[in-house]
């Protein structure tokens, strides 16, 4: 019953084919099957129907939406008041937050149904969702593999089709890595464009919270309840939210100007199953009338290095508010305040997110702020500026969103650098605050391959618009593990 | 760049972070490898290029100097692993 987009989904609920109760136990019972692959952290059975009760209730009173009544999961990075936010890690584990964060506030407004929340890389900080306090998740695709991450959790609930939408974060590809590795649709928002208000701070320059599904008529949907404007998120821009379901028919192939990164299909390292996969999807584009120009990011090897400065400064900082006194884990019989703060940080994280901090502090003290963290400014800038330049000859860019499919469980896991490169093709457009998602198209040696589109600053409606005209050409999306490779 | 265990011992200090010596040789090699990985940054030509910190170029918004929350402090207080009659407990610092 479950196992379908969140228009079907919504369709079905407003002929009455099921009420959002039945729909949620479903979506409950598909879950508690798919326990081994660990994509939940927490679920929220009794919760979950409670919701669901009241949005066939406000169905019956003729007051619902797209979203009323339709089951989703929020990453736990989400502040969710009153259910445990752990943020994949220890330091979080009893953490049960006072007040909801503005996404989950909306998407509750918008009547969905929480089932509970996903599994992610220890406070963001991976590629894999191996650094999860809480155990790896697994891809659907192959259980030998990684799903990507961090966001990991929600993308493998997504593709095993156990909930039609999730919500994901993305500092350097964090939705779209994930949703290329386990073919579904991610969303990275324009920098500011959803409020940040309750979500645990990762890189606070570049941090931005979206929707990940099967298609892109759902981001639209989902989108549209997250986008809006929080004065308690001072990043976030005062800004209307257009109609993104609806913007999505009004849109054409036929002209669409999109530019291909000279860069991006060059670069050492990528795999030739996931470029043949992408030149494929731009023939698509070519057919359906889509002028493909090619265009330089000259500074696009400088993004990662650039990333890997910028982000653990940033995290150094965020995270210096876990010192075991307000909330958080406390390590027992502290002798001194020294001891407890770094006693309860030793124990409460773990080894990826002290190696960040380590870097950023070091990159932020003394004697080196100039050379490190002002040099990656300067070069973020380079970074912004190329991809504005490239921006005013074409509408859309598109790329691979990584550079390999999913990768083994375990195989980059000893060794920080090769993991960073995973999100090469990602990163860039945190830099520069832009756009991008990720789609499905189609697959190397079995595994699926996303593609990456990248827009102007606040041009969400034409990404989806594009997505949208894609999918009306390919069936990628709809495919779904366990049925065929 | 390359970091020694002992720097990693300093670098973990400031960061207030409670580090097993068995780790500090694997914490060095990571933390080498990560700056010689940012290293190039170092020889890019960036004269007259100013430090990006906003994508947008956009400053912090202001709002006006009033009262928009309520007292919560019980709420909050109630995360805290340790508070006595509206404190934070934490182990004596003055004797």
């Amino acid at each position: 019953m479950h196992d379908r987009t969140i228009a079907e989904l919504a369709a079905g609920l407003s002929r009455g084919d099921f009420s959002s109760v039945e729909l949620t136990r479903s979506v409950l019972a598909a879950i508690d099957q798919a326990g081994d692959l660990n994509a939940f952290i927490t679920v929220t059975p009794e919760q979950a129907l409670v919701e669901a009760e009241a949005a066939d209730a406000r169905r019956a009173r003729g007051d619902a939406g797209p979203l009323t009544g339709v089951p989703i999961a929020h990453k736990d990075i989400f502040c969710t008041e009153g259910v445990r936010t752990s943020c994949g890690s220890h330091m979080l584990d009893t953490f049960v937050p006072p007040y909801d964060a503005f996404v989950v506030e909306r998407l509750r407004a918008a009547g969905a149904v929480m089932v509970g929340k996903t599994n992610m890389d220890e406070f963001a900080m991976g590629s894999s969702n191996e650094t999860s306090w809480y155990g790896p998740v697994r891809n659907p695709w192959d259980s030998t593999a990684v799903p990507g991450g961090s966001s990991g959790g929600s993308a493998a609930a997504v593709a095993a089709r156990l909930v039609p939408g999730a919500t994901g974060t993305d500092t350097g590809g964090s939705i779209r890595q994930p949703a290329a590795l386990t073919g579904i649709c991610g969303l990275k928002p324009t920098y500011g464009r959803v409020s940040r208000y309750g979500m645990v701070a990762f890189a606070s320059s570049l941090d931005q919270a979206g929707p990940m599904a099967t298609d892109a008529r759902d981001l639209a949907l989902m989108l549209s309840a997250m986008a809006g404007f929080d004065p308690r998120d001072s990043t976030c821009v005062e800004r209307g939210v257009p109609d993104y379901a609806a913007a999505l028919g009004q849109q054409d192939l036929a002209g669409l100007r999109i530019g291909l990164p000279r860069e991006y299909f060059s670069a050492e390292g990528v795999d030739p199953g996931v470029t043949r996969a992408i030149e494929e999807a731009v023939e698509v584009f070519r057919a359906a009338g889509a002028e493909i120009r090619d265009i330089s990011l000259p500074n696009t090897e400088l993004a990662v290095p650039v990333y890997y400065v910028i982000a653990p400064a940033e995290a150094s900082s965020n995270l210096s508010r876990f010192d075991g006194v307000r909330y958080g884990h406390r390590c027992s019989d502290p002798v001194d305040l020294e001891d407890l703060y770094k006693r309860s940080r030793g124990e409460g994280f773990g080894e990826e997110v002290k190696r960040r901090i380590m870097v950023g502090t070091y990159a932020l003290s003394a004697g080196y702020y100039d050379a490190y963290y002002l040099k990656a400014q300067r070069v973020r800038r380079m970074i912004r500026d190329d991809f504005a330049r490239a921006l005013e000859e074409v509408d859309v860019i598109a790329a691979p969103t990584a550079p390999s499919t999913a990768f083994a469980l375990g195989s980059k896991a000893d060794d920080p650098v090769q993991m960073y490169l995973s999100d090469i093709f990602t990163i860039a457009v945190n830099l520069a605050g832009l756009p991008a998602l990720s789609l499905p198209a189609g697959f190397s040696g079995g595994r699926p391959v996303g593609l990456q589109l990248i827009g102007h600053y606040f041009d969400e409606a034409r990404l989806l618009g594009a997505a949208h005209g894609y999918q009306q050409h390919t069936d990628w999306h709809s495919r779904r593990p366990g049925a065929e490779g | 760049m390359s970091i020694d265990a002992r720097e990693v011992g300093q670098i973990a200090h400031l960061a207030r972070l409670a580090i097993n010596a068995a780790d500090s040789e694997v914490h060095a090699r990571n933390l080498s490898d990560i700056l010689a990985f940012v290293e190039r940054l170092s020889g890019i030509d960036t004269a007259g290029i100013g430090p990006l910190a906003h994508p947008l170029d956009m400053t912090q918004r202001l709002r006006p100097d009033e009262v928009s929350e309520g007292d919560l402090r019980e709420r909050f207080q109630a995360l805290a692993p340790a508070t006595a009659e509206g404190h934070y407990l934490v182990p004596r610092v003055i004797e």
